[in-house]
């Protein structure tokens, strides 16, 4: 079946929808109110280094921290029996059927200071005991409206994005070569170093960018676990496109030096990928 | 060998605890007498009664199932068509086709809507200063053709992604094979190609619907002020710190998703096992290959 054109109308659409909206993102970036050609939007964005800092520290600790759980998880559960594994994947992807918000919104009254977490450590006698140590006055575990709650929302709503892709990398690998190294003398921790882990790294790194990226360009999980005190870049362009501050010009500014210092990291990023896997091939 | 499993057992249990817990809590507090999420009062359906009279909520779920329905039928037909647009192209074009339309799957959601949000913003610009919008009488605003615009360019890339696999794996012949038997090219297309396609294709609506029904950032930026999502719905009720009606609704979202989970996995398993038996029977030796 060779029909080119039964692609045109999707092309067209493309073009006006998903290209046209990128180039009035340039446009906008590098213009004034007045229309003018101006190069003031990255200028004053000094001032907003803050929120450029907190955005790429916070998600990239939630990053490592999905590796270090989603991995050994999608590793473990990868050596179970064929219906163990399919029920224990269908139990990561169900929470993520649930809209981020709710899911966030139960994490918002566990964390609060009157809450279900403080609660059970003050009928456990942590603070009791703290406070008999250290002779303070300690309450409560002050967990809300902290940038660890923003990293613990990231963490808690992209995890199952970073287990997912691993898992099926891992669950991929022809138990034939894991074979092949035992025989030739490997013990588990070197199958695991030398075979294993370096096939699973492309799960790994399409891992990392599901999780990297919606977390570097929320406004929704600062907001709502931190309390409006941790300015996130999806905050401020958020704030100049909806919010008081109305300015998409400078909007556009601030999404565009954050789309390009993403690309430049998956870049990277990937190509560091793809040299492990010519390695790993040879 | 199995006493060596216990640790990791033990950390996907804790895993497991950590994703679960809080959804559990959610689902328990639904069914509080108080308005605390923190101190149980007594069981009460109170909060059930309560989001069935919410009819700002009720309203935004309406427009967003209808919304997500058209979205995913029509994501489906254009996806479709380009699939087998792209599949016929030569390998130079097809792969500048498909950069573009990974830019919206690759890119953040922040960008994607903001950036549709400009193109709206200046085409109503445009048209409502134009000489046109004065003759028709008609001023054009952001809401519900925006907001199906900007959810159609984010579903389609997903359709096309489940439906070109099942292109690749055509025998290339078959549709010539019909043709020679004297079928034209629309009978061919519906009678040879989309039977072996039809799974992508099933499958992208599915997607296409989910994402969409599932989606926040993208509606908020593309909705104007007219209409709400559900999403957008929620965002509001969660920014306020205190409104159970949405531990009834998570519990009842939540139920609805994991009955459909578990009836389409059940589906599958069932299939699987009839295909299994099938081959097993068809092959001389009774063993499946």
């Amino acid at each position: 079946m060779k029909n080119k054109s039964l692609s045109i109308p999707y092309v067209v659409w493309m073009a006006f929808f998903v290209v046209a909206p990128l180039v009035l993102i340039v446009a906008y970036a590098f213009t004034a109110r007045d229309g003018s050609v101006t190069l003031d939007n990255f200028n004053n964005m000094g001032v907003y280094f803050p929120a450029f800092y907190n955005s790429f520290a916070l998600a990239a600790a939630a990053t490592l921290l999905c590796i270090l759980i989603g991995y050994p998880l999608a590793y473990f559960v990868s050596k179970e029996s064929l219906l163990v594994r399919k029920v224990a994947m269908m139990l990561i992807m169900l929470p993520m059927w649930m809209n981020f918000l709710l899911r966030t919104y139960a994490w918002m009254s566990l964390l609060d200071d009157n809450g279900l977490i403080n609660q059970f450590l003050r009928t456990v006698g942590v603070f009791d005991l703290v406070n008999a140590l250290s002779g303070g006055n300690m309450t409560c575990l002050h967990m809300i409206n902290t940038q660890g709650a923003i990293v613990l929302g990231m963490v808690y709503n992209f995890l199952p994005f970073m287990i997912m892709p691993i898992f099926s990398v891992i669950d991929k690998i022809d138990p034939r070569v894991i074979e092949a190294a035992q025989d030739l003398g490997a013990d588990n921790a070197m199958v695991f170093r030398k075979v294993v882990f370096p096939l699973s790294l492309p799960g790994v790194l399409s891992g990392v960018t599901m999780v990297f990226i919606p977390s570097v360009s929320t406004f929704a999980l600062s907001r709502l676990l931190g309390g409006g005190k941790t300015l996130l870049l999806g905050d401020l362009i958020e704030m100049q496109f909806l919010g008081n501050a109305y300015n998409p010009h400078l909007g556009s500014a601030i999404a565009l030096v954050m789309m390009v210092i993403v690309l430049v990291c998956m870049a990277v990023m990937n190509r560091f990928g793809e040299g492990e896997e010519g390695v790993s091939v040879l | 060998m199995s006493r060596r499993r216990i640790p990791s057992r033990v950390f996907s249990v804790l895993v497991y605890l950590f994703l679960y817990a809080p959804i559990v809590l959610l689902i328990i507090f639904s069914f509080n007498a108080g308005r605390s999420n923190r101190i149980w009062e007594g069981f009460s359906l109170q909060w059930y009664l309560e989001l069935f009279h919410n009819a700002r909520l009720l309203g935004a779920l309406r427009t967003t199932v209808v919304l997500s329905l058209i979205a995913a039928l029509m994501s489906t037909v254009l996806g479709t068509a380009a699939a087998i647009g792209f599949y016929s192209m030569r390998r130079r074009a097809r792969g500048v086709c498909l950069a573009v339309n990974n830019v919206p799957l690759t890119n953040a959601d922040i960008i994607t809507g903001v950036s549709m949000m400009l193109l709206f913003v200046f085409a109503i610009d445009l048209f409502n200063g134009s000489p046109l919008s004065a003759a028709l009488g008609l001023r054009w605003r952001m809401g519900f053709g925006t907001l199906l615009i900007a959810h159609i360019t984010f579903d389609a890339p997903y359709v096309i992604l489940s439906v070109m696999p099942r292109l690749r794996g055509l025998d290339p012949n078959i549709y010539e094979a019909a043709q020679d038997l004297g079928a034209t090219g629309w009978y061919a297309f519906r009678k040879v190609i989309l039977p072996e396609i039809l799974p992508g294709v099933l499958n992208g609506v599915i997607i296409a619907f989910t994402m969409s029904i599932d989606d926040f950032v993208i509606s908020y930026f593309t909705k104007g002020s007219g209409v709400t999502t559900l999403a957008v719905e929620i965002y509001t009720m969660v920014k306020k710190p205190v409104t159970p009606e949405i531990n009834a609704l998570s519990t009842l979202m939540f139920t609805v998703v994991f009955l459909l989970l578990l009836v389409v996995n059940v589906r599958q398993a069932r299939q699987e096992a009839a295909a299994t038996r099938q081959k097993a029977a068809l092959t001389p030796d009774g063993k499946a290959r």
